[in-house]
């Protein structure tokens, strides 16, 4: 595959993800879209510097526009790139950032409520997902008291039946008290 | 520039995100084993995505420009910073702005008032 071609599949997948596999939905999020134009502000500018001075080149047949020169810098823009970049870094950071940025969303919330369990309903196939959005060999990372439950509460149905807060769970690092 | 160029561009992300840190109280590298969590995966697979692209020729690097140091795969260290600040600076921004601006992330505490907040 193509550099083009891998790049824009990072971008469906990542967003499948954030929106449907672990549903922690920053894409939806405020605070996503006021961080994201400071990220990639940076990564124009790094990327720029690594792209422009020809520390990382490219070959045309992998990318929408055509190689590094061998003894001038690329242009800065137009034939497919943004600031000595290619188009498609910005959708191979897209797609880091993105993953990152999830996984990180999705840790805090085992910290803070147990089971990864939101304020909407489950879909259908997380009914049977204990923990749901938590990857099992996660719950084994925990420590053994948090599995004990210590007074457990249950909360409110909001969707499928495993659907529930355990007070006192979580990481035990993080435990709120 | 020489054999640190790529490593200057890379100390240019972790200044200019590593202060948020102590600036914003992001409180990231004080959880570390989330940080960990987070970061170490994504690093593994796009160094993996690095490697098929340096075996396929989709980019090279100029060896002038780089420390020289590589690991299995023809994976310069280099890039194995970017991976590993990348991420790093990416979570930086992302608890600075809710520090900040006090905006949900997605991690709080959903049936009560008590946040995730500093």
């Amino acid at each position: 595959m193509t550099y083009t071609q891998l790049a824009v599949l990072g971008v469906l997948l990542v967003v499948v993800w954030d929106l449907w596999i672990v549903r922690t939905r920053l894409l939806t999020r405020r605070v996503f879209w006021m961080a994201y134009p400071i990220i990639v502000f940076f990564q124009l500018l790094t990327n720029g510097v690594l792209t422009g001075f020809r520390i990382v080149r490219y070959s045309g047949e992998a990318i929408i526009g055509s190689s590094t020169p061998e003894s001038s810098a690329p242009p800065a823009l137009g034939d497919g790139r943004i600031l000595f970049a290619p188009v498609e870094d910005l959708m191979f950071g897209f797609a880091l950032v993105m993953l990152t940025l999830t996984l990180w969303v999705l840790w805090g919330g085992v910290a803070s409520s147990g089971s990864r369990c939101p304020a909407r309903p489950c879909p259908p196939w997380c009914r049977c997902w204990p923990g749901w959005g938590v990857a099992s060999p996660l719950r084994a990372i925990r420590n053994r008291d948090a599995l004990k439950m210590r007074g457990a509460r249950a909360v409110p149905r909001v969707g499928g039946a495993r659907c529930g807060r355990v007070r006192g769970s979580g990481w035990p690092w993080e435990r709120h008290s | 520039m020489g054999q640190w160029s790529y490593l200057a561009v890379m100390a240019f992300i972790l200044l200019g995100a590593g202060w948020l840190e102590v600036g914003l109280r992001t409180r990231v590298f004080r959880r570390w084993r989330r940080l960990v969590l987070s970061v170490l995966p994504v690093a593994l697979l796009f160094a993996l995505w690095d490697i098929y692209a340096i075996a396929s020729g989709h980019w090279w690097f100029d060896e002038s420009l780089i420390t020289g140091i590589k690991l299995p795969g023809e994976l310069p260290i280099d890039e194995v910073v970017f991976f590993l600040l990348v991420p790093i600076a990416a979570i930086l921004t992302l608890e600075a702005v809710r520090s900040a601006t006090g905006l949900p992330v997605g991690d709080e505490e959903h049936d009560d008032a008590e946040g995730e907040g500093p």
